[in-house]
């Protein structure tokens, strides 16, 4: 090779090299396939990780669950509490270049309001208008003081979608989502992969590392780490907790978790139907009584989660500031149990017990049974696929029902539809005029110790009547190339692109 | 000739009619509403609602089959409830690659078991015989789950020669598709290629006592033409209808190994379609796949009545 063709070649390579490098892709993992990916009409979980990367909202969440700005720079609470005044951060542009303004917030705002089919009306329900006060400036007036209204504004409520891009599209924005987040949909196979590419002009460019990024759907845990092992993918979510110990000892992988702001809980007929007065369970306090000093809540973590949860008897996690301290976490006690029983006429109380069919509702169901079977509990376990399971919770045929809540930031989310009276949410049919009030002052008080004085008025009284039996609180469970740094671990189980980058 | 033609096509309309409505009404059997599997984790009454009357729940079942029939002699077979694709796109994004799957996992099979199969019966009662059987029961009491997360251990993790999952177009990379496909195809192969054996096996045991073949080798025709050219193509005729008959079953039956190697299939569609209630997916895989085979079994019917005339005049 002569000597100038060499050093042609040489400097090619390194003008090529940091190119190439800087080229990079992140394959993540998922445990689902999303549902269509239109903030407005988006209903699940999985969903919301496609999100984070693509939509970016009014405001976010930190790990400590505090609110913190996104498109927004500030906020203003009236002093009635009936306006919220938000300034927008400037030069913010869409996927397609719109520019993201007051109007774009009103229009996305008003879109999640009245579009038809919208999962959004109801967490904006109290929204009754949307002023644009100046272009980088807009005001939201609520019918009534709703302080959880930041939160939903933190979630898919307070995504803005391109006004442009979604009057073109209508219902079929969710094929060609655009949105102002850090990368821009490119292309998506349903059940295959889900394809992004780096938005150049997102307003914190630097924080973003990645030109693209592939979603790949795997439900399987096992093959969901295999995949991750051989290299396909750098980054899983929702590890089988039994799997940790053992990508621990990789040195090629790393982990990470954090505690959710969901739980597991058992739901308990105390009034959806008449099965209710059937049952002792659903009929008798006591009973209820019996049956939760019946568990060990360490015991089922270890067992049914492999020590991958934080055992929890609220709504809330007790590092929460809304965790109600009055009401703290029974120990086991068998001898209480038995006595009750013997108090409520019923020693041997039997009882039916709804699962899904995944392997952890079952493991959690069998667990449940041993235990309860020590205090006289017969406890019938009856597997039963989702959907058939959702029907018949709906009907109110069931006597208890494993089943988990992925949670929201603020603790509104987490009680009102499963307690208040006729909610959506509340299978155990519960209705309690004094718990209802509390919990909509609740929903109106302005400040944390207020709310969180309120909650544990609701506490004294819902933990008792026990509609709902509160087991833990899962940890959110990633695993990821040792290349990967810059992992921020939040606890409604998002993966947040912004820092993420291979060493 | 033409009059049988027309007569079996005048069977055919009424029978997908017929196949129509047992599929509309055989899954309104299944438990659970729609609308609220498809609703998510609020459960927001007025998002149930009005996935009730786009999916026109609220309407009596006549009346719905009526809505769905029309769209399909449109040509459209309605729209999924989850992704928001159109089941057409969602059929022909899916069934080739399936139609792939198959097509190499038939090829693996034939490839293994016909000459394990011959190779049994021609040195019966020997190593290579006993030899044979065990690795076909090993194939029929394998669970393809399970194999395929051995060979993914073993080849993608430990080995990294082949991706673990995900699928490539043959169109856009011929090399990575084939990569990506080997395992499942292999998984999927193995089973067969064990029933094959067997069969192999025992229609050439039949075939080797015939008369026909002592003739040939009292003729002193070579033990390799005997076997090969007068044996073996008698007794391929079964094998191959069984070999059919597996690539039919292999069109849905793959769902487990598609799961494994999250390869975005026909038999993946359909089982993540049922358990969301994704009524107008279910519906649309059901009817392509019935009217395939109706079809087929058509040009069958057609095809015998081309080669015997007898049948013709039946």
């Amino acid at each position: 090779m002569s000597r100038p063709l060499r050093a042609a070649l040489v400097a090619a390579w390194v003008a090529l090299v940091p190119a190439l490098s800087i080229a990079q892709t992140l394959h993540i993992g998922l445990a689902e396939d999303p549902d269509v990916l239109d903030p407005t009409l988006a209903r699940t979980f999985v969903g919301r990780v496609v999100f984070a990367a693509m939509c970016d909202k009014l405001f976010d969440i930190d790990a400590k669950l505090a609110i913190v700005p996104q498109l927004a720079t500030g906020y203003q609470w009236s002093a009635d509490g009936k306006a919220l005044t938000i300034t927008l951060r400037p030069g913010v542009k869409f996927h397609d270049g719109e520019t993201m303004d007051a109007a774009a917030v009103k229009y996305s705002i008003e879109r999640h309001k009245t579009m038809p089919g919208s999962n959004r009306r109801g967490e904006l329900a109290p929204v009754s208008k949307v002023e644009v006060v100046n272009p980088l400036t807009v005001r939201l007036d609520l019918s009534a003081p709703f302080s959880p209204l930041l939160a939903q504004l933190a979630d898919r409520a307070g995504m803005i979608v391109a006004p442009n891009a979604a009057q073109q599209e209508g219902d079929k924005f969710g094929n060609h989502p655009v949105c102002a987040g850090p990368f821009r949909f490119v292309e998506r196979v349903p059940q295959d992969r889900i394809v992004l590419e780096r938005f150049p002009d997102y307003w914190d460019k630097a924080a973003i590392h990645f030109d693209r990024i592939v979603y790949t759907p795997i439900p399987d845990a096992s093959v969901r780490l295999a995949n991750l092992r051989s290299g396909q993918l750098d980054l899983i979510e929702r590890v089988a907790p039994s799997d940790m110990p053992q990508i621990a000892r990789d040195p090629k992988l790393r982990t990470s978790k954090i505690t959710e702001i969901g739980y597991q809980g058992i739901t308990i007929n105390v009034g959806k139907s008449d099965l209710a007065k059937q049952n002792p369970l659903g009929r008798d306090p006591r009973v209820r009584e019996a049956f939760e000093l019946s568990l060990d809540r360490q015991g089922i973590v270890q067992v049914a989660m492999d020590g991958e949860a934080d055992p929890g008897n609220q709504w809330v996690a007790q590092s929460s500031p809304f965790y109600a301290k009055n009401v703290p976490m029974p120990a086991r006690n068998l001898a209480r149990a038995k006595a009750l029983l013997a108090e409520a006429g019923v020693p041997h109380p039997s009882f039916t017990l709804m699962t899904a069919t995944t392997a952890d509702a079952q493991r959690i169901a069998q667990v449940v049974q041993a235990m309860a079977k020590e205090a006289g509990f017969d406890v019938k376990i009856q597997s039963t696929e989702f959907a058939t399971s959702l029907n018949l919770a709906d009907k109110g045929q069931f006597d208890a029902y494993v089943l988990a809540w992925s949670g929201r930031a603020d603790p509104d989310g987490n009680i009102f539809s499963f307690d208040a009276c006729k909610q959506p949410l509340n299978y155990a049919g519960y209705c309690n005029a004094e718990v209802d009030d509390l919990l909509k002052r609740a929903r109106t008080a302005p400040d944390v110790p207020t709310r969180a004085q309120l909650y544990s008025e609701v506490a004294a009284i819902v933990l008792k009547d026990r509609p709902i039996i509160y087991l833990y609180h899962r940890h959110w469970l990633y695993a990821y190339t040792s290349r990967l740094t810059g992992l921020r671990s939040i606890p409604d189980g998002l993966i947040r692109v912004q820092g993420l980058h291979f060493e | 000739m033409l009059t049988f033609v027309a007569r079996r096509i005048a069977t055919i309309v009424p029978t997908l009619v017929f196949v129509s409505m047992l599929i509309f009404g055989l899954q309104q059997l299944l438990p659970g509403d729609p609308a609220k599997v498809l609703a998510g984790e609020e459960q927001d009454p007025a998002v149930i609602a009005h996935l009730r009357a786009t999916m026109h729940l609220d309407k009596p079942l006549p009346i719905r089959y009526l809505y769905w029939m029309r769209g399909v002699l449109h040509g459209d077979l309605g729209e999924s409830q989850r992704s928001q694709q159109p089941v057409t796109t969602l059929i022909a994004e899916k069934l080739p690659v399936t139609l792939e799957l198959a097509c190499l996992a038939i090829i693996i099979a034939l490839a293994i078991g016909i000459p394990a199969g011959v190779v049994a019966a021609v040195k019966r009662g020997s190593a290579w015989d006993y030899g044979a059987s065990v690795f076909a029961l090993w194939g029929l009491s394998t669970p393809n789950f399970w194999l395929g997360i051995m060979l993914i251990l073993l080849f993608s993790v430990t080995l990294g020669w082949l991706p673990a999952s995900g699928y490539v177009s043959p169109f856009e990379n011929l090399r990575e598709n084939l990569a990506a496909m080997i395992m499942p195809a292999f998984v999927l192969g193995n089973a067969i290629a064990a029933v094959l054996m067997r069969h192999t096996r025992s229609a050439m045991l039949q075939v080797l006592s015939q008369e026909y073949v002592r003739t040939a080798r009292a003729k002193g025709v070579s033990e390799r033409a005997v076997i090969l050219q007068h044996a073996l193509r008698n007794a391929l005729i079964p094998i191959i209808t069984l070999g059919a008959l597996e690539f039919g079953t292999l069109l849905s039956g793959a769902v487990l190994t598609e799961q494994v190697f999250t390869i975005p299939g026909f038999g993946k569609l359909i089982v993540d379609a049922v358990f969301n209630r994704d009524y107008a997916v279910v519906q649309g895989v059901v009817l392509v796949t019935a009217t395939a085979y109706i079809v087929l079994n058509f040009a069958a019917d057609v095809a015998y009545a081309f080669v015997n005339p007898r049948i013709r005049l039946r």
